[in-house]
């Protein structure tokens, strides 16, 4: 199976090549070869996934790429228990987004190209975790941020999608470059990106790896300072403080989108690399890079649950509960969790994909994204609730549900490594369950609020004519209240809701060897072993510490939201001006507008004024000089060369006027002259003599 | 066969065939000249199952006596280098004259010096005699100074004039250069023979004389390249030219500036190039970033590409800098190889990447809308499907999207060079960041967002433009994918250059 498995990323791309060309000629069937392809890579994947469980050896494969002198720079790919368990849940969860798109998509006048972007996402994604080299997870890595960009502005015309799309692309091409020059920085320490390489070198300790640069005061091994420009990838992609901003906006897209690509899959791929990478950060000195990969999840985690208090867009809430659990994944791999920050990758990846997927069958029903002009939704959508709940009691940490295993993980490593991450982490994991409960209360429980603005149609009546298809501004059907969405797109739910149940049953102790869980066995790093670095083994009061967090997470919302024993008004008079700051995002995305954006095009803009009056004044100048010089060449010319010219002409000719009188043209004048002039010379002669 | 010489001649031989057409009848002048170009472009392909990919030295030699009394000869051969870079030249004239079937006016003439100015092209590349190199390299001047001065924009002759007397001054401090290496070689085995001056080396260790022909040499290559700050010819050539003029200038007339730096630069004057190689990659750098930055702020479509080849070769240059810059090192040199191997691989993309960005112009500017304000525009993409998945896909190329051709080239140049001068690598590779904001900042203004109703009803591609942009586009997207085929040939030259470098 390992063998086929860089067939997995194929099919999906195939798909996009025949959905880019032959989109318009299938129509409504385009779902149909995503699906298709989907569902054999899927195969494909979980065979690659049950051999790596049943105990097949890690496969590499590689073939030249490019070529620098006698230097091969190869690509390929590899199948271990990490990546193989990546795949099987992308091309699950893709799957099921897949087949809900049919339902949620459907009508849209750019069904098909839809469909199309999907499966390039889903190539590149693949690619990216079957990658064998920093080179080839580049690509991958890069391709899921064009797909990013193009479908978060999926709805082209709208122009807050399309800054959406800028912002997302360009916040996390920040981080990219910054991942580029450490592969630079790889590549310049061991001639080679290849992962097996790279990381073998870094554990023996390279010369050069462990030489220091000097950074203005401080002085940094160059191995910690690569792994920390390589970190720079994960904070752009993952939304970690500071280059978080993009990932709420992105919210623009269509719902699948933000299901798929900025909660499920694209954004864990920062985790991902992470984990992939765990050698060159563990093995910097005092695993100091790892320090800093907890201390930014840490302070993402927090931050981004403060912020999801005070937003009302169902969606936004969830982007930044995106955001903060990216945080946790990042935290508890910075705190020695590898297994536990993966771990949490994968259940998160579940029920977050539930959790958006029925928020958009809620959208779907409302027509609006404003958790306060929802409400009673329990009775009227009632498998989308339970769905729902089951995703909310997942992403709260509440036994037995996935989130709880995971996130307990990562709280047990951090109690056991650092303290005070574990505290911030704690105080992370009730705010998670009070805003999630505070959106439950908002959307499904109460009075049936009905939207005042509903959403706008993001197309116009000529892109429906120009599709051939009926929008909902012909044959329109009177809006009669909120009603269940289709079984297309209920079933995906349940399937996901199963899983967020018992994805997270992998983690409970006693099901792998030695009384530990099957996860810690199936995914763990060597070089922990070798540190003499155990993991702590679940401890039921600190499991019962972080049930009682939760619980009280949502006791207190319940008080606020649900019961109204406090009314949110008087929590907001007395908290004062901390809601304004997070409801404003804490005012970040204002300063990056002033000083990047703002900041740039000024600069641009100057520059270009530059270019045109400096640069090209002085070329424009020195041709000046230069025709002015031939002027004056030219009065020289004219008045001087010319004119001696002139000159003598002038007196040639002066002279021959004085003697033109002579030239009479009379024979007896001539005669006379020359008889004077026979004279002249005979009296000349005879005076000689 | 003579196969290089047959490729050299065969476009001038086209010219010669179009003096004796009629010059009414222009349905068969354009065809003629298809022709030709095509038979160029098939001759060129001819080169390959001749060429020995094992080799690294120049091979193919032909060479006859010409004007034995000063060792003047003609003589040309190709490498690795002067391969590609010929391949990209034929392809791309017969796509420019595919493209300018829509030109109307004087059409006899245009053509002609479309095909005058391929042999002038390919003879820079192919030339191995420095003599019959500048000959090349100044009819390169001529035919492309009318096309922009005849066929042109509003602003034609200013352009046009500018484009002339800026090169031609490079030209000539480039002629002061030859000379002062032909008259160092011993009297009685003076010669013009590049490969037999490069052997020799005749101004090693002469100081001021070296120094001065190497400055020569740069002022020329620089200005064609074009380095910061001598660029500023190129936004004006490039507005005023016309749409198949641009994509020649762009695609092959500035890579002439680079092709001399590797070609003639390194290996002549390598100490010299060595002394000041960090001079040299600071204004690479400028112009990266610099390149970039104006770019953003402009609003005329043809400049803001113009000015994205200035950011593009300043990559190149990058690449070309840190190679010099490794001379003497062996350690390092695979790195300066692979910065090597990817200034030429970069050549390649931008010629192809920007070659399809200009005639992406034209196809909306020429027939279509007659504006290229980029705020003139709007929701395009609901309008031109085709039009606008190709355009978006060459601007994604052009800001290095990994998958696609224009990043292989900043990879390698990025590896490579950061081995031997991390700082500005790094200082540069801002430059990817700027880029992209830029150009994505140029598909939303154009192709998303309300659609102007003014451009509710353009058609989109027809037959003959795809088939001028479609070609681009595979080659883009399969040499991103898998660049090996070509990199192999690439790697003869750099390993050459590295090799003489040690």
């Amino acid at each position: 199976m390992a063998r086929l498995a860089w067939l997995i990323p194929l099919f999906p791309l195939a798909s996009y090549g025949i959905l880019a060309f032959r989109g318009r000629v299938l129509g409504e069937r385009a779902p149909y070869v995503a699906i298709a392809a989907m569902a054999v890579s899927a195969v494909l994947a979980w065979g690659t996934f049950l051999e790596q469980v049943l105990g097949a050896p890690p496969f590499v494969w590689r073939a030249a790429w490019a070529v620098g002198g006698e230097r091969v720079i190869t690509v390929g790919y590899t199948v271990d228990s990490l990546s193989s368990i990546t795949v099987a849940m992308i091309t699950l969860v893709g799957g099921l987004i897949f087949v809900y798109s049919v339902g949620y998509m459907h009508g849209d006048p750019y069904y098909a190209r839809f469909f199309a972007f999907l499966s390039l996402f889903c190539a590149g994604m693949l690619t990216m975790v079957l990658a064998n080299s920093f080179l080839l997870m580049l690509i991958g890595w890069e391709v899921i941020g064009l797909c990013s960009y193009l479908l978060i502005g999926f709805y082209f015309r709208r122009r807050s999608a399309n800054l959406a799309q800028m912002k997302a692309f360009l916040t996390t091409r920040v981080g990219d470059t910054l991942m580029l020059v450490g592969i630079m920085a790889l590549f310049w320490q061991f001639g080679t990106v290849d992962y097996q390489t790279v990381f073998e070198a870094v554990h023996k300790g390279a010369e050069k790896a462990s030489a220091a640069v000097r950074l203005g005061p401080w002085e940094i091994p160059v191995v910690t300072l690569t792994a920390l420009l390589i970190f720079g990838g994960p904070i752009g992609k993952s939304g970690q403080f500071p280059l978080h901003v993009w990932l709420p906006d992105a919210m623009e897209g269509p719902t699948p989108v933000s299901a798929l690509i900025h909660a499920a899959t694209m954004v864990a791929a920062g985790v991902y690399l992470v984990g992939r990478a765990y050698p060159l950060f563990f093995f910097t000195p005092h695993h100091e890079a790892l320090t800093w990969v907890a201390w930014v999840g840490t302070v993402t985690a927090l931050m981004a649950g403060l912020i999801a208090l005070a937003q009302d867009d169902i969606k936004r809430v969830l982007a930044y509960s995106t955001i903060s659990q990216l945080g946790f994944m990042m935290a508890g791999l910075g705190v020695l969790g590898y297994t536990a920050g993966l771990f949490h990758l994968l259940t998160h990846a579940f029920f977050k994909a539930l959790l958006f997927l029925a928020a958009g069958s809620v959208i779907h029903a409302v027509r609006t994204n404003n958790i306060k002009e929802m409400g009673g939704l329990w009775r009227s959508m009632p498998v989308t609730f339970w769905t729902f709940l089951a995703g909310f009691l997942a992403l709260a940490g509440v036994f037995p549900f996935a989130g709880f295993w995971s996130k307990d993980e990562i709280l047990l490593e951090a109690y056991h490594h650092d303290p005070a991450i574990y505290t911030l982490l704690t105080a992370a994991a009730f705010l998670t369950a009070l805003y999630m409960s505070r959106l439950v209360a908002y959307a499904f429980f109460g009075r049936y609020r009905g939207p005042e603005h509903p959403e706008p149609d993001p197309w116009l009546p000529e892109d429906y004519a120009r599709a051939g298809v009926h929008g909902p501004h012909h044959g329109h059907e009177a809006h009669r209240g909120p009603h269940e969405s289709p079984p297309v797109m209920t079933v995906p739910l349940m399937v996901l809701a199963f899983f967020a149940l018992v994805a997270g049953f992998v983690g409970i102790p006693g099901t792998g060897p030695e009384g530990g869980s099957w996860i810690h066995h199936f995914l763990k790093f060597e070089g922990f072993e070798e540190a003499g670095i155990h993991a702590p083994s679940f401890s039921w009061p600190l499991a019962l510490r972080s049930l009682a967090v939760a619980l009280a997470g949502i006791g207190v919302a319940w008080v606020v939201y649900g019961v109204r024993w406090v009314r949110s008004d008087q929590v907001r008079a007395w908290v004062g001006p901390l809601y304004p700051f997070l409801r404003n995002r804490m005012y970040i995305d204002t300063v990056y507008a002033w000083v990047f954006v703002r900041g740039g095009l000024a600069l641009a803009a100057g520059l270009r004024w530059f270019d045109v009056h400096g640069v090209d004044g002085l070329v424009n100048l020195v041709g000046g000089v230069t025709v002015l010089v031939s002027r004056l060449h030219r009065l020289f010319d004219t008045y001087v060369v010319d004119g001696l010219v002139n000159l003598i002409g002038w007196l040639t000719r002066g002279l021959g006027m004085l003697l033109r009188p002579l030239q009479t043209g009379r024979a007896y004048h001539y005669i006379l002259v020359a008889a004077a002039g026979l004279v002249i010379i005979v009296v000349v002669s005879l005076w000689r003599l | 066969m003579p196969i290089l010489t047959l490729t050299l001649f065969l476009p001038l031989a086209g010219a010669l065939v179009l003096l004796f057409l009629p010059r009414e009848d222009a349905d068969r002048i354009r065809r003629v000249t298809l022709g030709f170009s095509l038979a160029t472009f098939a001759a060129s392909l001819l080169i390959l199952p001749q060429f020995e990919f094992g080799r690294r030295e120049i091979q193919l030699i032909e060479q006859a006596a010409w004007i034995p009394a000063v060792g003047v000869q003609y003589k040309v051969g190709v490498d690795g280098l002067s391969l590609v870079l010929a391949l990209l030249t034929t392809l791309l004239t017969v796509l420019s004259v595919l493209y300018s079937f829509r030109e109307t006016h004087r059409v006899k003439e245009y053509n002609l010096l479309f095909l005058l100015l391929e042999t002038g092209m390919l003879g820079v590349f192919f030339a191995l005699d420095f003599f019959l190199f500048y000959v090349f390299w100044e009819l390169t001047l001529v035919p492309m100074y009318f096309l922009i001065g005849i066929w042109g924009g509003p602003r034609r002759e200013y352009a046009a004039i500018k484009f002339f007397l800026y090169t031609l001054v490079g030209s000539l401090a480039m002629l002061l250069g030859i000379l002062l290496l032909y008259f160092h070689l011993p009297p009685g085995q003076r010669t013009f023979d590049v490969l037999e001056i490069i052997r020799q080396r005749p101004l090693a260790g002469t100081g001021l004389l070296a120094q001065l022909a190497f400055w020569g040499f740069f002022l020329s290559f620089a200005i064609k390249v074009p380095m910061w700050p001598f660029h500023t010819w190129l936004p004006d050539a490039h507005v005023e030219a016309p749409t198949a003029g641009s994509v020649i200038l762009a695609a092959v007339l500035l890579k002439l500036g680079t092709y001399g730096f590797v070609r003639f630069s390194l290996p002549l004057f390598p100490e010299v190039f060595r002394q000041h190689a960090l001079l040299i990659a600071t204004l690479a750098v400028i112009g990266v970033i610099y390149g970039a930055l104006v770019a953003m702020a402009q609003t005329d479509l043809k400049k803001l590409v113009a000015y994205s080849s200035v950011n593009h070769m300043g990559y190149v240059m990058l690449a070309v800098a840190a190679a010099a810059y490794a001379y003497g090192r062996p350690e390092l040199a695979d790195a300066a190889a692979t910065a090597l191997n990817g200034a030429t691989m970069e050549m390649l993309a931008h010629g192809i990447i920007t070659g399809a960005l200009f005639l992406v112009v034209g196809v909306i500017y020429d027939d279509r809308t007659h504006t290229r304000g980029v705020d003139d525009f709007g929701g395009l993409w609901a309008v031109l499907p085709k039009y606008g998945a190709v355009s978006i896909t060459a601007m994604f190329a052009s800001l290095g999207l990994p998958g696609l051709m224009g990043f292989v080239a900043e990879f390698l140049i990025f590896v490579g060079s950061f081995s031997i001068i991390p700082v500005f690598t790094a200082l540069a590779a801002l430059g990817v960041v700027i880029t992209a904001a830029f150009f994505l900042w140029t598909i939303q203004r154009i192709f998303l967002g309300p659609t102007n109703p003014r451009w509710a009803n353009l058609p989109d591609l027809d037959r003959r433009e795809a088939w001028t942009l479609f070609p681009l586009v595979v080659l883009m997207i399969v040499f991103g994918v898998y660049p090996k085929p070509l990199l192999d040939i690439i790697n003869l030259t750099s390993s050459q250059l590295v090799a003489m470098l040690r």
